[in-house]
């Protein structure tokens, strides 16, 4: 099943305690969670009904300082795939992640259910940090889970559908009848008659089906955050949409958050509140969907919305393959590639220079509307020469 | 005489599986022909129906005349003339199509040896010349597919196919799996290479947005059979058939309060080709089926100026006059029975 495995990814650092409680920062520094938080949830929030509960409550999950290296090759430099992150989700709240392939969009979704453990900074479900040892790991699983891309290769082809959807329970020995958390789980999901599915194997199901599966798993510890990486991407169009709407329902009826990684803008577009645009490790630009996607301020996120086969206006083909994270440009990262700065419109508000040297600072991770772009901060928001217009 | 004429085309695998079920298609020269569907809807095999690609034992019927001349009928050496040179394909997954022991260069050269009997200092230049075309430098001839990206892969696959200077190039979702902003570069490219030499262009998709966006024309598979032809703008903004309507509306308008919070598809799985139901093929998903749709099969009938669709519904109320006030009442009655069905 995904998302419950309970041991830790290898490679632990000495330093990290063996026997971490629920309560050890990620990054050892003994700081307290930041002061407001409430202890562990009361379950739904009011309102949990209809988009995401008012900012002023806490977040459900949130990642302050996130960074994740992996080693280089031949003693190479690290590639540092999410580097410096910060991102909130609140309770009820659909977030998208979008972004090319390469960008650590995956890493940082990986990172949040604790399957890779960040070098710096530190994430913090329901007002506790996220602890790295498998006890904290188990029970922390059992209220976020990952849904995958792939639902043949997530599924077992050797078991029904029965086992499948009750492995949770029986990994985290739930109390109850099993039969009837399958079963409800099942038509959450929307394979009803739930009993009609019970003894089927993964190769009997269609791949919409299997995917309804894959939830069906993750819907049965009633999480209250679901990462979903891709969760549509291997499926055909019309089979496409019947998902996202499911995953729309469980928000309306069970008020489950969730976190969309995907490099689809349309798939955001459609079910998202809050997108966040990630390019080469760090969120570039985020904000309200409708804000972002029709009025975008980043250049990189003119560009991905400009070549959509739908988009007004002349496309921004971007030249060149997504930079190497062993190897990020200084200043701003997106500098080498950016038509703002390439067609002298950057020169002209006066920020070239900084674009070539300064780094943006990091964005805030809750939901007010930002962007990491020197340019984008200095010039007046009409002026949008190099991007498709708000329609 | 058109490039190349598809005349009720039938393949059907050992076992059963009936994978295309009677297709006609045309593409002229420097037409760009998009083809929409899902999977297992026939369209791959189609393309591979075309150069007598597939795998022994399948039934073929039918004719493919390639500048008048039937495919399905030649003998095996122009057969292997023709594939390269007269028809080419780029085939899906880059991956999986390169040789991975041989380098890129030497595999765009072996169908110049092979076909144009070029000596290998010649083809080795023309395969450098091939790369730059494609916006690679000359000098990654020498590269093992590995060590490119997957966009550089799809670039090589796309030098290949134009090696030996074909009259038609099939290209079998030539961007999936890549990126947004690569996919736009290789679309944008082969855009430009058909626009340049006036080869017809056959391009396979699930992605209607993208199909529209590039083809002059379009034609919707589903089950086997074109159910949806014509322009491929007005196919995709405004499908005659249930099936195109839904399948267009499954790629969501980013700006359209209509999609916000409101994604789209159609209940129900695409057929097994093994198992295509009875009468119109549709019908058991279809939010507008009748009676009659479970038990007689619908064929492709004129909906308008150059355009085509397989539905009862298509020219029942204005027979003559298929674009006439009639049938946009059809029209927007249907849209609704469609609308009501999705959440």
């Amino acid at each position: 099943m995904t998302g419950t495995t309970p041991t830790p990814p290898p490679g632990t650092p000495p330093r990290a305690t063996p026997d971490a409680s629920p309560g050890t920062p990620l990054d050892g520094t003994p700081d307290a969670p930041p002061g407001g938080m409430p202890g562990p949830g009361p379950g739904l929030p009011p309102g949990a009904g209809r988009g995401p509960s008012s900012a002023a409550e806490s977040p459900l999950l949130s990642v302050e300082g996130l960074h994740v290296a992996f080693p280089g090759r031949r003693g190479g430099a690290d590639a540092r795939a999410v580097d410096g992150v910060d991102l909130d989700i609140r309770r009820g709240e659909i977030v998208a992640l979008v972004g090319e392939s390469g960008c650590g969009k995956t890493t940082l979704a990986r990172s949040l259910l604790g399957l890779v453990r960040p070098v710096r900074g530190r994430v913090t479900f329901d007002g506790a940090p996220l602890a790295h040892s498998a006890r904290a790991l188990k029970a922390y699983r059992r209220r976020a889970q990952l849904v995958l891309q792939d639902p043949s290769g997530s599924l077992n082809p050797r078991h029904t559908v029965y086992d499948i959807v009750a492995e949770g329970l029986r990994i985290h020995g739930r109390p109850g009848d099993e039969r009837t958390a399958v079963a409800e789980a099942l038509s959450r999901a929307g394979l009803r008659p739930p009993e009609r599915f019970f003894l089927r194997y993964p190769h009997e199901l269609s791949g919409g089906q299997r995917q309804r599966v894959v939830i069906a798993g993750a819907l049965v510890l009633r999480p209250e955050l679901l990462v979903a990486d891709e969760p549509v991407a291997s499926l055909d169009a019309s089979v496409r949409g019947e998902i996202l709407a499911l995953l729309l329902r469980l928000r309306t009826e069970l008020g489950l958050a969730a976190l969309v990684v995907t490099h689809d803008l349309g798939l955001a577009w459609n079910i998202a509140d809050r997108v966040a645009v990630m390019y080469l490790g760090r969120i570039v630009e985020t904000g309200a969907v409708e804000q972002v996607l029709t009025a975008p301020r980043h250049p990189y996120t003119r560009a991905l919305l400009s070549v959509l086969p739908e988009a007004p206006g002349d496309p921004v083909v971007l030249t060149g393959e997504p930079p190497d994270p062993s190897n990020i440009p200084t200043g701003c990262r997106f500098h080498a590639r950016c038509q703002v700065l390439a067609d002298g419109t950057a020169e002209r508000a006066g920020v070239a220079d900084a674009c070539r040297s300064r780094e943006p600072a990091v964005l805030h991770g809750g939901g007010e509307s930002q962007v990491a772009c020197h340019w984008a901060l200095a010039a007046p928001r009409e002026v949008s020469p190099a991007g498709p217009a708000p329609r | 005489m058109s490039l190349l004429e598809v005349r009720d085309l039938t393949v059907t695998y050992p076992g059963g599986a009936a994978a295309v079920r009677g297709v006609g298609l045309t593409v002229e020269a420097g037409e760009k022909l998009g083809l929409a569907g899902e999977s297992g809807c026939g369209k791959s095999t189609l393309a591979l129906a075309l150069l007598r690609l597939l795998p022994a034992g399948a039934r073929v019927g039918g004719e493919i005349l390639l500048d008048g001349e039937d495919v399905l009928t030649m003998k095996w050496g122009r057969v292997r003339a023709v594939r390269w040179a007269g028809a080419s394909i780029v085939f899906q997954g880059a991956m999986h199509s390169l040789n991975a022991v041989h380098r890129v260069g030497d595999q765009i050269a072996e169908p110049i040896l092979l076909h144009r009997g070029a000596t290998p200092a010649d083809a080795r230049r023309r395969a450098g010349e091939l790369l730059e075309q494609v916006g690679l430098p000359a000098a990654r001839a020498r590269a093992y597919p590995h060590e490119l990206s997957g966009g550089q892969r799809q670039r090589v696959m796309i030098a290949m196919a134009l090696a030996c200077e074909p009259r038609l190039v099939v290209a079998d979702e030539p961007t999936t799996a890549l990126d947004v902003m690569i996919q736009a570069q290789i679309l944008r490219l082969i855009e430009n290479l058909v626009g340049e030499q006036d080869v017809g262009l056959m391009m396979i998709s699930h992605d209607l947005a993208v199909l529209a966006d590039t083809c002059d024309r379009l034609a919707v598979m589903y089950a086997g059979r074109v159910v949806e032809e014509g322009p491929a703008r007005e196919v995709y903004d405004d499908a005659r058939h249930p099936y195109g309507r839904a399948l267009s509306g499954a790629f969501p308008r980013i700006g359209d309060p209509g999609s916000r919070f409101a994604p789209r598809g159609l209940p129900g799985d695409p057929p097994d080709p093994a198992a295509v139901p009875s009468g119109c093929a549709f019908h058991p998903r279809c939010p507008v089926a009748l009676d009659v749709c479970a038990t007689e099969d619908q064929v492709l009938r004129d909906a308008g100026p150059r355009r085509r669709a397989a539905c009862v519904h298509v020219g029942t109320d204005a027979t003559g006059t298929p674009d006439g006030n009639g049938s946009g009442g059809t029209a927007s009655a249907r849209d609704d029975g469609v609308r009501s069905r999705t959440p």
